[in-house]
């Protein structure tokens, strides 16, 4: 479990660095997000709603069943957008409606 | 590296902006708007500890039928009748007030079609809450009276005369020391995690089911301050799905799951009640005997409940909704397999932390203590951890009426500012926080108790455990920090070292076994109701752990600190 960012996409906002409940991310000298040591991810993906920019990708280590997908998210007008990329190019997507009282 | 200094004053000091201390900022200043509260958090109190990713349920909901009675009565015969029955009792009174008010914050709690709360089982309420962290930084914000210090870490308490009068911490991003004066102060770091060797020890270490981040340093300052300690011997083993450490609950409660072998065989009920800890044992159990992996029995389930469980682990564990999309098996088509997770202390959930009377005092003047580190009060939860703030931030408020602000011994201050600042002094160090980190969980998981051992601990193997504990802290003295964020590694580290020498302590006061898998004394394999239906507690005096017997507290009794 663990993220990976973008270097192209990170506009080195600063946001994540600022939200990780571990303080696992610093802005580097060439202003970008830099995660100190990807073994020490929770997973919490509290860095990955933050971005605004998708810079940052989600994914399962191998040593716990990963295979390679990544998952990302993207929040608008409240809904939060989680986007799921596999190996193969496939994707798919999960729309979350946090005000929804009826379902999860 | 030298620090720069900074002294702040404040009515009502907070440690720790997580789910309890929020709540206790809220409530003391809507109480009283002339009192000061500064909450300092070593993360940012919008995402920070258990709620970072949020949740799916509350947990602890006096539902339709139940009362805080019966409420008592379920945690009572979980935890084999060693609860502070005043605290459960106080907690659940108030259950069902604070999740109104969590709601009226704009937490979203799920609705039937006549407007009724959704329970999930007797006590469960089901919730959106993947931004409930950031609802009740909203309302922190909101309070005129609240200052918050991010990105701060604690390290210890400044005591005079037995009083707690503030606090030491440093900035993990910048040079900054903080010295901090109060009235009054509620402790509420939550447990701790990284005791004992994660299930995942390599690419993925921190994939812990506890956040990685909470140490137990609230335990720790509290220990070497000489607060009595309870039920550390109670630990707390989560049953989680397997790799992701993400809660089973959900399974088990949203389509009722049962746990099965790997023949398929039903064993919840073959090693007695289905208590929490013996849904551990009895999983554990199954694997040593050769039928594991066990399982949580999802096949068959339609699309529709599918659909939901991947909708409701986005609230509170995504990497389980990634793992059932990057496999491409969804629970309808596999048994999400099960594991049981490194041990915890958690107070929240087990027993274990400081023991306190039922204002939520310490037995520390000025100290206060709510949430998880709290120990005598299994399964708070969300809600209860609420509930336990506001008594705690009530009892602060009283306390402070007539106080002043002490005046600080210099001395002390220099002599705690040379401790911290010798960690950037150090020279070559043999070894890093990192291995240390790592022969502290290598001992607790072979000595302690841990997953290679299936839980059990014996004699031998506890002292074993004493002496390695004792040298890694005193190896600890010669690590070295080239920044802040290391200096909090070396504090995390030794925190943790100081929780795991009060719990080796406890593991061999308490000379019998009385929840399995959670306390598992090979030597002494049965209860002991005789000997033991009491509280181990414990106190840290020159440099050695005392351990004191006390008798059980009953649920009308106001519990005050006498001796
Ligand atoms: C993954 C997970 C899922 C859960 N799911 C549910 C659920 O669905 N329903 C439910 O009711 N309960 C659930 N729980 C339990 C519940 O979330 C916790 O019991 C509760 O949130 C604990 O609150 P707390 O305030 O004690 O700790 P936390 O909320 O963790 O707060 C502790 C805070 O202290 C800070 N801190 C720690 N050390 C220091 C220091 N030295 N200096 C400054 N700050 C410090 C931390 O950063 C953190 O913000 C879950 C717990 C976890 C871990
Ligand atoms: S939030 Fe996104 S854009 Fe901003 S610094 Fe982090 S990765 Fe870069
Ligand atoms: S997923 Fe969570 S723990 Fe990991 S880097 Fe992002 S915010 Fe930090």
């Amino acid at each position: 479990m663990s993220i990976r960012i973008d270097r192209q996409r990170c506009v080195g906002c600063g946001k994540c660095a600022e939200i990780c409940p571990g303080n696992l991310i610093i802005i580097d000298e060439n202003k970008k997000a830099f995660i100190r040591d990807p073994r020490d991810c929770w997973g919490c993906a509290a860095c990955v709603k933050e971005c605004r920019f998708q810079a940052i990708k989600y994914f399962l280590g191998a040593d716990i069943g990963g295979r390679r997908t990544i998952m990302y998210v993207k929040k608008e007008n409240d809904l939060l957008y989680w986007f799921f990329e596999k190996p193969s190019g496939e994707k798919e997507v999960i729309i979350q409606n946090p005000n929804d009282n009826t379902t999860y | 590296m030298n620090f720069e200094v900074k002294m702040l004053k404040t009515d009502i000091l907070i440690i720790g902006g997580g789910t309890a201390g929020c709540f206790a900022a809220i409530t003391i200043a809507e109480k009283a708007s002339n009192a000061n509260v500064l909450i300092v958090e070593k993360a940012n109190i919008k995402r920070s500890g258990c709620l970072a990713a949020g949740v799916n349920a509350l947990n602890a909901y006096i539902t339709e039928g139940e009362t805080p009675e019966t409420y008592l009565q379920y945690v009572k015969e979980d935890y084999e009748n060693i609860v502070r029955e005043d605290l459960v009792y106080t907690i659940a009174l108030r259950l069902n007030e604070v999740t109104k008010k969590i709601e009226d914050m704009g937490l979203v709690i799920l609705k039937d079609s006549n407007g009724k709360y959704l329970a999930r089982g007797k006590r469960n309420i089901k919730i959106n809450g993947e931004n409930i962290k950031p609802i009740l930084a909203k309302a922190v914000e909101s309070k005129r009276n609240i200052k918050v210090l991010n990105h701060v870490n604690i390290i210890d308490y400044i005591v005079k005369d037995n009083k707690v009068i503030g606090t030491y911490g440093f900035s993990i991003n910048s040079n900054v020391f903080y010295i901090i004066t109060a009235k009054a102060v509620i402790c509420a770091t939550g447990g701790a995690a990284g005791l004992y060797r994660p299930n995942n020890p390599g690419f993925s270490r921190h994939k812990m089911w506890y956040p990685p981040f909470n140490v137990g340093s609230g335990y720790a300052m509290g220990i070497r301050a000489g607060c009595e300690m309870t039920s550390y011997e109670v630990r707390f083993i989560a049953l989680r799905c397997k790799d992701t450490l993400a809660p089973t609950g959900t399974i088990a409660q949203e389509v009722g799951a049962e746990f099965v072998n790997s023949k398929g065989e039903c064993y919840e009920r073959k090693y007695g009640r289905p208590t929490t800890y013996n849904r551990v044992f009895s999983t554990i159990e199954e694997i040593k005997a050769g039928r594991g992996p066990c399982y949580l029995k999802t096949v068959g389930i339609s699309k529709e409940d599918e659909q939901r469980l991947i909708k409701a682990y986005l609230h509170m564990a995504p990497s389980q909704t990634l793992k059932w999309i990057d496999s491409g098996k969804g629970p309808s088509v596999e048994n999400v397999e099960i594991e049981g997770s490194e041990p915890y202390i958690v107070g929240g959930h087990s027993a274990s932390g400081y023991w306190v009377d039922t204002k939520r005092q310490t037995t520390l003047k000025g100290l206060f203590a709510a949430g998880d580190v709290v120990g005598g009060c299994p399964h708070k939860y969300v809600t209860g951890c609420f509930a336990e703030a506001e008594i705690a931030a009530n009892s602060a408020l009283e306390y402070i009426k007539d106080k002043e602000f002490e005046t600080l011994d210099i001395s002390s201050i220099e002599q705690k500012l040379n401790e911290v600042q010798r960690f950037f002094n150090n020279t070559s160090p043999l070894y890093t926080t990192e291995e240390l980190e790592e022969a502290m969980q290598k001992v607790m998981d072979v000595y302690a108790g841990g997953i290679s051992t299936g839980y059990a601990y014996n004699l031998k193997g506890l002292q074993v455990a004493k002496e390695r504990i004792e040298e890694l802290l005193s190896l600890a003295q010669n690590l070295r920090a080239e920044n802040t964020y290391q200096l909090m590694q070396i504090y995390e580290l030794i925190d943790r070292l100081y929780v795991c020498k009060v719990l080796l302590h406890h593991l061999e006061a308490r000379k019998e076994t009385r929840w399995r898998a959670f306390q598992e004394f090979v030597d002494y394999p049965y209860k002991d109701d005789e000997n033991f239906l009491k509280y181990v507690n414990s106190r840290f005096e020159d440099g050695k752990v005392k351990i004191i017997f006390r008798s059980l507290v009953k649920k009308d009794e106001v519990y005050e600190h006498k001796d």
